[in-house]
């Protein structure tokens, strides 16, 4: 992986953002009352690029580190180890007034529309925030600029002094859009921003986001659970299991050609529109569940329900190598 | 855009129409503002009655006996409406006014100051937590575990101590505000809690997320972002503290330790009824009665106010 250099996409690409051996682990419960606490190893040596302009989707089941690592790169979250360098910093360790200048570029866009905005605050005070926060006063005020942020997103802009609770769950979605939006930034992680939407919703929101990419050239990590959204929205994919990237390769290729075994079994699980090739198409089912992230196997941490696993993948952790088009992170790929 | 503009209802402004709409709510606010007309208007009584709640009237008393007012009820009379005091002859209408006067200022003076260090210790506990909030939490159960009536009484002369070495005169003066630094050191850790659970859930909100994403400070987060959340639970707190209040500094006179004579109160005026509930019964039913319509009409408020903010909860 490329550390500090600006450029390293062998298409030759600006990397906007570098993460390299990002981990997270959280304090769980005592093992005893005068015990220490046991270590959740929630993201454990996450590594990616990710190029200016493009959309990467980050899937995985629950649990397995996908939002921590949203919100590590985000830095609402302070990593145990590694870095996130973005735009040529290494924002890893940075406190919270370093973290200020930096913040307006990089934003987030909430799961639960519900939650993300404030209930006691109107879509023009939530917008605004954060142009007072940082002290922007843009042309023609705040409240023109904020205006013609809604009108960006789909709203209406006489909506301004309304409350969250007046609108559905899709507006408000657009409402956080807009927020995450105001300050211009350069590089925006979607957490899992269309799963708590009905599913005629979430086809807007995401082509609202797509079209806002092109227009403002901005820079997504998609974090999502839905395969077929994250097909619709990402032109490279990353595929995370416990707490580690298995998988990342382009979308065409990581969807007709996957290398990892989970992978595979993940998308042998998307459901066919097509009848007829329902029979055609093999299902892999998993036995077991995710193991704890107290205490993940050794070796490859999909050793336990891999229809693969040998004598090596308990002993030895498998490197993210290079194979092809795709980078994979098994002894056995495909 | 059809037809009229598009008008936000705030979350205050829903609560505002469901209170108008309840009549338990309509009678005891009516019943609260009366009593606070009364304890406005007492200057007024004043100047119709020709006389001060402090004047005695010793024509009012029987002169074979000597204590007794003349008449029925307590020596109920067109110039007395509610009697007389047995042995001094004060006029007790005015009295009563008054004593409203003093009981509702420092009840509602003790609530304010709750409020406001409760307000401020949940907020800094609940936000901070770790130590901090170990030692605040700590703190409030100490408190709580009090029997504070009787610490009231214990600490009452040395704070009155404390005051008058500073130079402040003795009397009232010194009484009434240790009377409320003794009620709200007392009545802060009920607040203190509710508004440090309401933190503790709301700062893990994505909103509040959302907030500290766009870089904004601490300040902020808990004045801007949590603060407008708590308005409902701190506003239902506070209207079911005063009548608390009430009752407390009611007690607290009546024990001794409260409003000295001649200022009337509310407490006082029962403690002074006690060696007459037998020859004058009226004298000690008018105080208590006030306390008693007072109490009700403001917890039932109390208990409309949280019905209207938060339209959910049943009961």
């Amino acid at each position: 992986m490329s550390q500090n250099s600006k450029v390293g996409n062998d298409s030759g690409e600006e990397i906007i953002l570098s993460v390299s051996g990002l981990t997270k682990h959280f304090p769980g419960a005592k093992t005893s009352f005068f015990g220490k606490h046991e270590i959740v190893q929630a993201v454990d040596g996450v590594s990616f690029d990710v190029a200016a302009g493009e959309s990467l989707g980050l899937v995985g089941e629950s649990g397995c580190g996908k939002s921590t690592t949203g919100r590590l790169i985000t830095r609402l979250l302070e990593p145990t180890a590694g870095t996130v360098v973005f735009d040529g910093q290494d924002i890893s360790k940075l406190n919270n007034s370093e973290l200020r200048p930096i913040r307006s570029d990089l934003q987030m866009i909430f799961q639960d529309p519900y939650a993300s905005l404030n209930p006691r605050h109107t879509v023009g005070t939530i917008v605004s925030t954060p142009f007072k926060i940082n002290k922007v006063v843009p042309e023609g005020g705040v409240k023109k600029r904020v205006q013609e942020i809604l009108e960006i997103v789909g709203l209406n802009p006489e909506h301004y002094n309304r409350y969250p609770h007046e609108f559905s769950g899709g507006q408000r979605q657009r409402i956080g859009i807009a927020r995450a939006l105001a300050l211009r930034p350069k590089l925006i992680v979607a957490d899992e921003p269309v799963s708590a939407l009905d599913v005629s919703i979430q086809a807007q929101i995401i082509n609202l986001m797509k079209d806002l990419q092109k227009d403002f050239g901005l820079t997504f990590i998609f974090i999502a659970h839905d395969l077929a959204v994250v097909r619709h929205f990402a032109q490279r994919v990353a595929v995370m299991y416990l707490g580690n990237i298995v998988e990342i390769a382009d979308r065409d290729t990581l969807y007709s050609s996957p290398k990892h075994p989970y992978t595979k079994a993940l998308l042998s699980a998307v459901p066919e529109a097509d009848p007829d090739a329902v029979g055609a198409r093999e299902r892999i089912r998993l036995t077991g569940d995710v193991p704890n992230p107290i205490n993940p196997p050794s070796g490859c941490r999909f050793r336990t329900r891999c229809w693969k696993a040998q004598d090596i993948c308990a002993s030895s952790a498998p490197a993210l190598l290079q194979i092809g088009q795709t980078q994979v992170a098994c002894h056995f790929p495909e | 855009m059809i037809g009229a503009p598009i008008q936000g209802r705030s979350p205050a402004r829903m609560a505002w129409d469901r209170i108008k709409k309840d009549r338990t709510a309509k009678i005891s606010a009516i019943t609260v503002a009366f009593i606070f007309l009364l304890a406005l208007a007492s200057p007024i009584f004043t100047w119709i009655l020709h006389t001060t709640p402090d004047q005695f009237h010793p024509e009012t008393l029987d002169p074979s006996f000597g204590t007794n007012p003349v008449g029925k009820l307590g020596g109920i009379s067109a110039q007395h409406w509610f009697g007389v005091e047995p042995r001094t002859g004060r006029d007790v209408f005015l009295r009563f006014a008054y004593g409203a006067r003093t009981s509702l200022s420092i009840a509602l003076s003790a609530t304010a100051l709750a409020t406001l260090i409760g307000v401020l210790v949940g907020l800094v506990s609940g936000f901070f937590g770790k130590t901090v909030d170990l030692v605040l939490t700590r703190t409030m159960e100490i408190i709580l575990a009090f029997p504070s009536i009787l610490f009231a009484l214990a600490v009452t002369p040395v704070l009155e101590n404390l005051l008058e070495s500073w130079g402040v005169p003795t009397g009232n003066a010194t009484r009434i505000p240790v009377m409320i630094v003794v009620l709200s050191m007392f009545g802060w850790p009920y607040i203190a809690r509710i508004v440090r659970g309401q933190v503790i859930s709301l700062r893990e909100k994505e909103f509040v997320e959302a907030a500290r994403s766009i870089g904004a400070s601490r300040t902020h987060l808990v004045f801007k972002e949590i603060l407008p959340n708590l308005w409902a639970p701190i506003l239902v707190t506070v209207a079911l503290n005063i009548p608390t209040m009430i009752t407390s500094e009611a007690a607290l006179t009546f024990l001794g330790a409260g409003v000295i004579d001649p200022t009337s109160d509310w407490g006082a005026m029962l403690l002074a009824s006690v060696p007459f509930y037998s020859v004058d019964p009226m004298y000690t039913f008018i105080p208590g009665f006030g306390l008693f319509i007072l109490v009700l009409a403001f917890n039932l408020l109390g208990d409309s106010v949280r019905d209207a903010l938060d339209p959910r909860s049943s009961r």
